[in-house]
């Protein structure tokens, strides 16, 4: 692979460019960092996860891979620190399926 | 609801959310409703990364280190207190190493296994900086690297890569352009790029060159 196919210089170019470009990815890495901040996990623990996380992402390209790694680290995180099981969260998850089906499009979905 | 059609024939009835939003949805909710998180602390987070943390600060203590050579020396033995010292602080900016640029030795930071930056200083990395591709290549060939940020390095000048971690977070002091000897430090400050201060490229010359 020649290295412009790499990447690097197509990556370069975001020079100012927003610092989450998606509210999603703004989300979880305020939740990440509030949660450490309060002392449920250390930052090196963070990193251990996440970088585990990250190395199994790697083929998704650009930003998107990044934070379904830091998502999927959030989670396997409060899992392990007893915050949120894994039950829990998917038991959830159907709740919000269930009330996107029932909110018209274009207003707020909220569970009740 | 859910089905109705508009008169273009469009199925605008019920909302939906991706796999992805439904998980960060779940979590966020759950988090909060045990009170782990605060959503107006969750907020404020954002918007102070968004907003005012950024990589004016991590220029703004290059260029003190440029014109006070107190500051310069404190810097390099002591990055973590200069920095504080400054009011800079906060998440992954509790252990910082500040490294020099000289003529004889260029530095570039990286992280290869995550993502680990000094944001009290730079903010939070850009998205080249995450990518895997980036992470790989700044050790196994950095002058490459270099080379497509248009930095050509010459021979005799030595590349050395920092490798961050959680631990240790590094801020290059990129060298202090040809021709500045009487900016004031404000004027200075504007001539340290986000880039130079990762090592991926160099201070800009006054005048914009």
């Amino acid at each position: 692979m020649s290295t412009r196919d790499n990447g690097i210089l197509l990556l370069s170019g975001d020079r100012d460019g927003p610092v989450f470009s998606a509210p999603w990815h703004a989300q979880i890495f305020a939740l990440a960092h509030s949660l450490s901040d309060r002392g449920l996990f250390t930052w090196s623990e963070w990193t251990d996860c996440f970088s585990r996380h990250l190395a199994s992402h790697g083929d998704t390209p650009g930003e998107e891979g990044y934070y379904e790694a830091w998502l999927s680290a959030l989670e396997e995180m409060a899992s392990a620190k007893g915050a949120v099981a894994a039950a829990e969260l998917s038991g959830r998850k159907d709740d919000w399926a269930r009330a996107a089906r029932v909110t018209p499009h274009g207003q707020p979905i909220t569970l009740r | 609801m859910a089905g109705t059609k508009d008169h273009h024939g469009h199925d605008h009835g019920h909302s939906e959310l991706s796999d992805i939003e439904l998980r960060v949805r779940s979590l966020e909710s759950l988090l909060v409703e045990k009170g782990y998180v605060d959503l107006a602390a969750l907020d404020e987070l954002v918007d102070t990364y968004e907003n005012r943390i950024g990589p004016k600060r991590g220029a703004r203590v290059v260029a003190k280190a440029w014109v006070d050579p107190e500051f310069r020396k404190w810097l390099l033995d002591d990055a973590t207190a200069a920095i504080t010292s400054l009011g800079y602080t906060g998440r992954q900016g509790e252990h910082m190493v500040a490294i020099e640029n000289t003529p004889e030795v260029h530095n570039l930071i990286v992280c290869t296994l995550c993502s680990c930056y000094p944001w009290p200083v730079l903010g939070l990395p850009p998205v080249w900086y995450k990518s895997p591709q980036y992470r790989a290549r700044a050790v196994s060939e950095p002058r490459a690297v270099l080379s497509e940020f248009g930095m050509d390095i010459p021979p005799d000048q030595n590349v050395r890569v920092w490798d961050s971690t959680a631990e240790i977070r590094y801020l290059v002091i990129p060298q202090r352009p040809d021709g500045t000897e009487n900016l004031a430090e404000e004027d200075l400050a504007k001539l340290v790029t986000r880039n130079a201060m990762i090592g991926a490229g160099l201070a800009s010359s006054p005048g914009g060159a």
